[in-house]
Parts: structure tokens; sequence; C-alpha cells
């Protein structure tokens, strides 16, 4: 692995070691690009990977303090925990199901397409579908996905066997296992899918992409990359020509270290980033770091989310295989008739019993919940993921009432659910019931959103430099040398998770600044 | 009652010790599994009734017929360590207590499962309720013999995965089509290496 010095002005600094931050490391080191790549949490492998739901969320998830506000349900369920992402090398792609859709091509012309929205603060993006169809093309290759090149899809477990049938029954037409970054068959060095359950622990046979150990390691054998875990990224740094410096983090002792820099890249989920940015702020940011427009924090998109269980006379054993198993997706287009703008899709998803306690009904209690789960091996479950409008009062700030253990103040975060999503997931939850009753579901629960991991928005992507943060690359438009590299970017949330979309962009983006290196731009 | 926490022997009233103790009943899955039928669990910051009623409590919160207290005393023992060292939850765990009693007008234990019912539910919402709630959802259903008693296989690595081991062995639902749901990978000859 390279080492690079604290004061080596010349490196790429990555804050984030996940989707983007991961993939962009090794987009950049393979173009001879050196970089120092910080990561939060320590790092972990397939053998430390723990098939145990508690013990695992707390080897893998981000727990730093955190608070909430706002009309939605998990403000009231989980007030100390908005999101469920991670907090280790490979970051939220250890937990990720491997979904990975592209985006419909109306859905970056998201203000053109739906038109007015009561609250929302809606933008197309600067880009379109053919602008990324050969990154697309590009992340897929990468990953693997099922069902593109000559990947064959995945065998459906018995939890997509009730989706399926029950989805037949109501006549739609996109059913199948779906596009997914697991291996169906060994690949690039790593096994099949073994049928484990546990996505969302780790995968412990690699089948499933992670850049824990794809990515990352290839991007350390070029000889360009410094990856350093548990290094936690406090504030950035600018010099007198109001360009970024360096960043300044604190090690596993606490001890605090600057790295010089001459490129930034924020890759660290939709609520670190703007957090980050916000406290970087200074005499010549006042309002934080690219936040000339007002957007950093702002446009908070979390993806509708809800699930459905069902309980069947016969035994079904969902949390056999993998968590997505399998995917409806007619109901992903955009059709206003229905009483909403957006679409969503219908994924499985099963969790195991501890968990399933946890989620089924968040401070549930009494004979309706244990029935549920004295009928544990019969259920079936899906999972419901669909676009969220973005609105500027949904939104990341910082709390300077209770800070972390660095002594910052915690992010908060706000969201209320507009109409519009209310309006979707009612649609939502009435499809995923009907599809489970076709098939003979005795009894259906309708359980509310989890925290979120699809965290989106809050340094968006704007052609006007007055309407977001940063341009079609990544690039902020206050600042040419630093750059947003996760699902903070997004102008628009999509319906489809946001994985294979934020690798494509980092694909695009390592382009852009190895080029921008190149002719001295940065 | 076979399947009930019973009250101190003499011997353990005579040692001086708050002791919950109660026997997994002969038919229950979980007596294979269980090193001893008998279970007992000897409390350090909780009396012994303010841990009955606990027990109690949890069974009200979460009924399932056929579920051994053995695995309701894990709240207890869980709520009991996290109580000795603090003493703030102590002091609310034994006000919750002395509160269901008065709710059923002097023994929560002793009350009728409609009074139990109706002593937890008037406490709902209180931070003794969500205490002993929240800690009933880890504790209850995170434990092996929960996992055996509701049928969760759990962890799989050891067993190579569910791949040959019913994770598409739903046989009451036809099969989708091959296009919908491919049959699974199965490693050719090549693959296997030479020792064949």
């Amino acid at each position: 692995m390279a080492t690079f010095a604290p004061d080596d002005a010349s490196v790429v600094v990555i804050i984030g070691s996940g989707a983007g931050g991961g993939t962009l490391a090794n987009e950049l080191a393979q173009k001879g690009v050196n970089v120092v790549l910080l990561e939060a949490g320590k790092h972990q492998s397939t053998s430390t990977f723990l098939q145990d739901e508690w013990a695992s969320f707390n080897q893998l998830a981000w727990l730093d303090k955190r608070t909430t506000s706002g009309n939605w349900r998990v403000a009231k369920d989980f007030p100390g925990l908005p999101a469920w992402t991670c907090k280790t090398v490979g970051g939220t792609t250890t937990h990720w199901a491997g979904a990975s859709l592209r985006f419909q091509t109306h859905e970056f012309a998201a203000k053109t397409t739906y038109g007015s929205v009561a609250g929302a603060n809606l933008l197309d993006w600067p880009i379109g579908l053919a602008d990324l169809e050969p990154y697309y093309a590009r992340a897929e290759a990468k990953m693997g996905v099922t069902r593109t090149s000559d990947n064959p899809g995945l065998p459906g477990n018995n939890n997509f066997k009730v989706m399926y049938g029950g989805a037949a029954k109501l006549g739609y037409t996109k059913v199948s296992t779906g596009h997914m970054a697991i291996n169906s068959r060994p690949r690039d060095h790593r096994s099949s899918c073994l049928q484990m359950g546990f996505c969302f622990q780790g995968c412990k046979s690699g089948a499933k992409w992670s850049t824990l150990y794809t990515e990352i390691p290839k991007a350390v054998a070029t000889g360009h990359v410094d990856l350093r875990p548990e290094s936690h990224v406090l504030q950035i740094e600018t010099g007198a020509n109001g360009k970024v410096s360096g960043v300044v983090y604190a090690d596993a002792s606490g001890a605090q270290h600057r790295q010089r820099a001459r490129v930034v890249a924020v890759a660290a989920n939709s609520i670190e980033t703007p957090r980050l940015l916000l406290l970087s702020a200074s005499n010549a940011f006042p309002n934080g770091l690219a936040n000339s427009s007002g957007q950093v924090g702002r446009n908070y998109m979390r993806h509708l989310t809800a699930s459905v269980y069902a309980i069947f006379d016969e035994p079904v054993h969902a949390y056999r295989g993998t968590t997505m198993a399998g995917i409806v997706q007619d109901e992903a287009r955009n059709d206003p008739g229905r009483g909403f703008v957006g679409g969503y899709e219908m994924e499985t998803i099963s969790l195991g019993l501890p968990f399933f306690a946890a989620f089924l009904e968040p401070g549930g209690w009494g004979p309706d919940f244990t029935h549920f789960l004295d009928n544990y091996t019969h259920v079936a479950g899906m999972w419901i993921v669909g676009e969220d409008i973005p609105r500027e009062s949904n939104r990341v700030t910082l709390n300077h009432d209770v800070k972390d253990q660095f002594g910052l103040p915690v992010p908060n975060v706000h969201y209320d659910d507009g109409d519009n999503e209310l309006a979707m997931r009612k649609h939502a939850f009435d499809r995923g019931v009907a599809i489970y009753e076709a098939v003979g579901a005795t009894k259906a629960w309708r359980t509310p959103p989890y925290p979120s991991t699809h965290n989106l928005g809050t340094a968006r992507m704007s052609s006007d430099p007055k309407l977001g943060v940063c341009n079609s690359h990544g690039q902020t438009h206050d600042i040419a040398n630093l750059f947003i590299s996760d699902g903070s970017q997004y102008t628009t949330s999509a319906a489809e998770n946001p994985t294979l979309t934020i690798v494509t962009l980092a694909i695009r983006q390592a382009d852009y600044i190895a080029d921008a290196m190149n002719k001295q731009l940065v | 009652m076979d399947d009930k926490p019973t009250t101190l022997t003499r011997r353990e009233a005579l040692r001086g010790a708050a002791v919950l103790f109660g026997t997994i009943s002969a038919g229950s899955v979980l007596a294979t599994l269980a090193p001893s039928r008998a279970w007992a669990l000897e409390l350090g910051a909780l009396s012994q009734p303010d841990g009955a009623s606990i027990l109690a409590m949890a069974q009200v919160l979460y009924p399932h017929a056929d579920l051994p207290s053995a695995v309701y005393a894990f709240v207890v023992k869980d709520l009991d360590t996290a109580a000795a060292g603090d003493a703030q939850l102590a002091a609310m765990l034994a006000a919750g207590t002395a509160q269901l009693n008065a709710a059923s007008g002097g023994s929560f234990v002793s009350a009728t499962v409609a009074g139990r019912t109706a002593a937890v539910t008037s406490l709902a919402g209180s931070p003794f309720f969500e205490k002993v709630r929240s800690t009933c959802i880890v504790s209850l259903y995170n434990n092996e013999l929960a996992f055996k008693h509701f049928g969760y296989e759990g962890a799989v690595w050891l067993r190579g995965g569910y791949l040959k081991h019913g994770f598409n062995d739903l046989a009451w639902l036809p099969n989708p089509p091959a296009a919908a749901s491919p049959k699974p990978y199965v490693a050719d000859a090549s693959s296997l290496g030479s020792s064949r």
C-alpha cells in the first residue's frame, strides 16, 4: 500500500470508502492518480462479518449520536437513529442488499415531468439517461449485475415464489429475480451466491459486491492509494485562494492529523456529507463550504419506504436465501392517475427473528403483534421503495445543543412526509397486501419505515448554481477542487435503489477529475 | 402448572438469595436443547417479587401460549444486570412493579389475566413500561431458545448457506418460470478440481 506524507499537497483526499468513495478511489488509482482514502470506521472482512443481527449491527452501523425532528414516524420510533448506514471500510456497501436498477428516462426530468407538486423543491437533473448509459454499463460490468452482459439471473427463493405467485394473479408482468450485484456464478475471484440470507450483515461468501473486497483492494494494489481506516474527518480546510487545502481528521485514539490535498472528494453519505460541509464554515465561507446557494443539507430524501408482511397457512421460511430475492416493477412507472407522481418498486425482504421483532411494528406489543411472531416461519415479506419528492424543509442541520464524541454539533435530520408520499405509501400498501391475499394470506401487516438506508439529495446537482450545490460531475459550484461523490449529489431520488447510480456517477466523476488534473484545472 | 416460575425453596430462602426459577415442560421443543429442564435465575439488584412481576409483565406484553418461562426469564436477567450498575434504573423498576401491584389491588402476579393486562395497559407509555417493553424485544427474541421455538435457523455459514438447505423448497405454489427465476448455479465437473 502507498503511504503519502501529511504535507503532500498533490494527493486527492476521499472522505468515505463506500459506493461513491471506494469506487472513485479505484477509478482514480487505475489512472495513476494518488489518493488518500479516509474511512471513519474499522476494517472488517468476510471472515469477521457476523451472522447475528444485533451483533452485526453493532459491528457495522454508524452509531454516532444524531437527532431527529419532523412528522415522519422514524422520529418517533428511532429518535436517535434516523438512518441505518455503516461506519466501516466499504461503508454501506457492506449492508446493502444488491438491487441494481438503472433510473428511468423521466426520472432525470422530475420537474418537467411531474410539474407542480405542493411543497416540493423539484428540479431536473443537469444530465439525462443518455449521458449515463455508457457509465451504467461500466458500473454493471464492474459489479457483475445479474441479467446484464452474460450474467444470468439469480434463482428465486421461497419468499420470491410467494411474491411471484401473487403478482402473476394480479396481472403484473415485470416480475423476476431482478438485477442484483450478487454473483449468480463465480466471477471476479468471488464465489457465487450460497443463499445464506444475512445480506444486510455483510456477505460472508463475498458473492455480493462491496467496495470492501473489490474496489478497495484493487485500488490499494495499484500502489496509488493510502487507505486509512478509523480516520474520522472533522473539518475540510480552505486556503487563501478560496480552494480547499486539506482535511483534519481524528484517528482511533482521538489524536488529530492534518492531510493536505490538491482535491477533496466528500463521500460520507447524505447525512455526514452536508454536516461536514457545514462544520467546515470559516470566515471566507460563513455558511459552510459550497453553500452560497443555501442548499447544503436541504432537499433530504430517504425514499418512500414501507414493508408488507403476510401470514400463510403453509410454510415460507422467507429468511432462507437472498434478502432481496425478487422484484415487481410494474408500479415503478409515472402514472399520476394513481393519485401521486413517481413510482415505486416492490422487492422481497426478510428479517431474522431478532430484527423481525424489532422492526415489524416498532413500539408494538400484545397478542396481534405476537401472532405474527408465532407464525414466523409462515410469513412472506416485501419492501416498498418509491420516489421521494425533494422539499427544502426536509434537511440536515447542525444541532448545537447536542455534541458528538469530538465535541462537534451532531446532525439533526428533519423530515416531513408530504401528501405525495402519503398517497403513494397507501397505494403501495394496498397493492402489496393484494399480492399476498391473491395467494391466500390470512393476515397482512403494514410495517412503517425502518431507519433510512437510502439517504439522498443534501448537496444536489444543478445547472444553475443558485439552485444546487454541485454541477453534473459533482464538482461544487463554489469551490473547483471540492467534489461531492455520494448520493448527496442526487437532484431527485428516482424510485430505484441508489447504489448503482452512485457507482455510475463515481466512474464518470473519476474521468472528469483525472482530466481536470491533467489540464491543471484543479 | 409445570411451566411457571415458582416461589423460593426453603433452602434458597435461608441463604438469602433472590432466585427465580421454573421448569421447561417435557413436551417443549426446547426441552432437548436446554442443558436441564429446570431453570433458576439468581437476582442481584432486583428482589424476587419484583423479578417475578417483571417476568409476568413480559408475558402480558408478548404473550406466546407455549413459550417457556425460561425465555421470559432472559428479560428479568437482562434488566437485573443493567440495574446492578444503575441505581436510577433499579429505583425505576422497583417503583414500576409497585405501580403494577397497586393497579392490581395488591398483587400483580396473583391477579387474573385480565387484571394483569389492565394493570400493564394502565402504564403504557411510561418510562418504566418502555424500558421493560424495549428490553423484551431484544431479550425475548435474540437467543437460541427463541430461535428454536419460533423455527428460525439463524446463522448458516457453517452449513454452507441455504442453497442446499431449502431456500427454494416451497411446494404449495407453482414454481415461477425459468425466465423469472433461473435454476441455481451448480459447479460443473471442471470446477471441482482434479481429485476425481
